[in-house]
């Protein structure tokens, strides 16, 4: 039986006719419609200033839909995390669809709207975009990749070779809250409703984090290998040590169940709202400030410090005060929750 | 209990641990046979925090880690098979065997598919009735009677297509073999949490009337441990030997009966291979002559050409599992054996002793500060 082109994606609606069109007029410009989009062209054409950042990132979750967002929302908040952790302002992206034949219009228009929310709350504009369609069997329902470009704040210096001993390390809130949530609907574990995905565009918060405390080092975005990784990255890179406090680290009771009960490892869970800062101990108490008053960064704290010892890596200060090393994640634990 | 509190009750415990060990007057060398105390013991950082003279061993306390390769390379061969179905806990796919594994089985086209309960595999086998569906049944006492349930919710279904590669291994017997060993040196067990659920207290009796060694059951919390280390420290110290249990809101003197009972009803105890550590008499399960049709080893065994020679490697696993050497004495660790491309099983299982050593132990940072 022929698709209902008005209810699923059938690949005519990807053979770029009339059909195509249809899909673009009622679902897509609706949503993401602006100017520059609106011009429908091969490009989009920019106004930008000064340096420039750069990113892109394919989004492929299973479950799509979980508790407090989809694919959308990762794809619109990831992308533009990615800017606001290079020190930039986010400004224009692309999203490039590929959707498998049978996919129901009416989640596609669900997960446009919500692309659009975020845009809008991101102050960004989504500028440009392409649509494909696959046969049966040759996606996993929707792929969605973005492309962001942002305008680096004037005087900001953002990399791992500016941190230096005895800076702070601040995290912007609760860990593990986005793969836990994902995990939970897996493996069909039940979790209240106020745990779900921290999924979030965190651009203002950089913003206002690197006014209130110009000489941050770093800024990243724990997503996949979570906090374990991003912080092992950057002692790395910048050949300091890294010791975390465990009882300082935000973690909710229900977080911590999942992992208890699935077998991982909260410093290795991906975060898709949160943010990680090494700013200059001076600085320290006016970033923390910066951050708790944004309202994705209410439960951010001090989580540790970098020093002199230990060059390139990173240890926990457990709760009974004991010390051990927080390794690289292997990076196969959790696969396609981003 | 607040956070104070716990770092303050643990500098507390730990003064009386040091107070006791030096009143034993020799060092103390403690086993843990459970994998999640060995996770546990390392992620709270515990080990460094012991003092001079008091040391931690691992014992066979993961499953996965005790399989032999011939295990493995039977579960290969049979994955082999056109008409199978593995089922299996997620771990056992990076097993290597003596030429392969079963994730590269996997690549190569052999249908395995990851459960997390071995009644998952009822549904496989209803859904693929022209398939033969064999669970890889490995595990200690905890996840025997789940098991056998399978086993007899499969009886009763009739399915007819459902199988097990059984490799369920038992604590106490492997404990014996261990604490018989000139080359083991141990003065006290930290007994297994989960393992004491179902086994009860009981079961490790005998290390108090045959051994007259001390062993104290506790749970994975940093706290519990280090309580069931003051205990055994005490006991060290004033010579004694006794069984107690200091994870007595779960665990019971007669353990769950009825678990135990399903497990019987379908196994029966059997001299067992452990790697590297050899045939051990009763020490695993084997299903009873009335389930026989669930053993697929009984009812279409493999043929002689579909095993492949058995491979020695300088992979030092077994005297790792017996708590004789440490991770680090073996050639292949942190180079040619990691997580990534692991060449023996204690470094593939989360709750291998190798893999706990190089993702908690390998770095230096604990030797630097204080």
């Amino acid at each position: 039986m022929a698709l209902n082109e008005s209810e699923y994606i059938t690949l005519a609606h990807g053979a770029g006719g009339k059909i195509s069109r249809e899909l673009m007029d009622k679902v897509i410009l609706p949503e993401f419609g602006n100017p520059i989009l609106n011009e429908l062209h091969d490009g989009a054409r920019l106004e930008l200033s000064g340096r420039l950042a750069f990113t892109t990132d394919s989004y492929t979750v299973q479950p799509l839909f979980f508790s407090g967002g989809n694919i959308g929302k990762l794809a619109v908040c990831g992308t533009v995390n990615d800017l606001a952790m290079t020190g930039a302002v986010p400004r224009y992206l692309s999203a490039g669809i590929i959707i498998e034949e049978g996919f129901p219009i009416k989640d596609l228009r669900t997960i446009a709207h919500t692309m659009r929310e975020m845009a809008e709350a991101a102050g960004v504009a989504i500028v440009t975009g392409d649509t494909k369609v696959v046969g049966r069997g040759k996606a996993d329902g929707i792929f969605i990749n973005t492309a962001g470009i942002g305008e680096l704040i004037e005087g900001v210096s953002i990399s791992p070779k500016e941190v230096r001993p005895g800076m702070k390390v601040l995290l912007s809130g609760y860990l593990g809250d986005h793969a836990a949530t994902v995990l939970a609907g897996r493996h069909g574990l039940q979790l209240p409703d106020y745990i779900k995905t921290d999924c979030a565009p965190l651009a203002q918060l950089t913003q206002a984090l690197l006014k209130a405390a110009p000489h941050t080092a770093v800024l990243r975005d724990p997503t996949r290998g979570g906090l374990a990784a991003v912080l092992n990255e950057i002692a790395e890179a910048s050949g300091v040590g890294v010791i975390i406090e465990e009882e300082r680290l935000p973690v909710r009771p229900e977080v911590q169940g999942v992992c208890d009960i699935l077998g991982f490892d909260v410093l290795e869970l991906a975060n898709e709202g949160k943010c990680v800062a090494f700013v200059p101990e001076e600085e320290a108490p006016a970033a923390l400030k910066a951050m708790q008053q944004s309202p994705y960064g209410k439960a951010a704290c001090i989580i540790g410090e970098t020093t002199g010892q230990a060059a390139g890596q990173v240890a926990l200060r457990t709760a009974i005060g004991g010390l051990r090393v927080v390794d690289m994640p292997l990076g196969n634990l959790v696969p396609r929750i981003c | 209990m607040g956070r104070e509190q716990q770092r303050e009750l643990a500098r507390k415990l730990l003064d009386s641990i040091t107070a006791l060990a030096k009143k034993a007057g020799r060092p103390l060398r403690f086993m843990e046979v459970c994998g999640t105390h060995t996770v546990a013991i390392f992620r709270a950082g515990l080990r460094q925090m012991l003092p001079p003279g008091l040391e931690l061993v691992s014992g066979p306390g993961c499953p996965v880690c005790v399989t032999p390769d011939s295990y493995m390379d039977k579960a290969i061969a049979y994955a082999k098979r056109e008409d199978v179905i593995i089922t299996t806990f997620g771990d056992m796919l990076k097993v290597p065997g003596s030429r392969s594994s079963l994730g590269a089985a996997r690549t190569e086209g052999a249908d395995i598919r990851i459960v997390y309960s071995p009644l998952d595999s009822l549904q496989v086998a209803r859904e693929n009735p022209d398939k033969k569906v064999i669970f890889l049944a490995v595990g200690f006492e905890t996840t025997a009677p789940t098991a056998a349930a399978t086993v007899l919710a499969g009886k009763q279904a009739a399915l007819g297509n459902l199988y097990m590669l059984s490799a369920q291994k038992l604590v106490p017997p492997v404990m014996r073999a261990l604490i018989s060993d000139p080359e083991v040196k141990v003065d006290g067990f930290i007994l297994p949490g989960h393992v004491a659920v179902v086994t009860g207290t009981e079961a490790f009796r005998f290390l108090e009337t045959d051994c007259h060694l001390p062993g104290v059951v506790t749970g994975f919390e940093p706290l519990q441990i280090l309580r069931s280390l003051y205990r055994l420290t005490a006991q060290a110290a004033a010579g004694e030997a006794r069984v107690e249990n200091e994870y007595g809101s779960v665990v019971r003197p007669e353990g769950n009966p009825k678990s135990r009972q399903v497990t019987e009803e379908v196994y029966e105890a059997v001299s067992v291979e452990w790697r590297g550590l050899g045939e051990i008499p009763a020490s695993g399960l084997r299903m009873r002559d009335a389930y026989a049709e669930f053993d697929i080893e009984r009812v279409l065994p493999l043929k002689a050409e579909e095993l492949p020679p058995p491979k020695k490697t300088a992979c030092r696993c077994g005297e790792v599992l017996r708590g004789v050497v440490t991770p680090r004495d073996c050639p292949l660790f942190g180079t040619a054996c990691v997580p990534t491309h692991a060449v023996g099983p204690c470094m593939v299982s989360v709750e291998g002793v190798c893999a706990a050593w190089h993702k908690y132990g390998k770095g230096t940072f604990s030797y630097g500060i204080k």
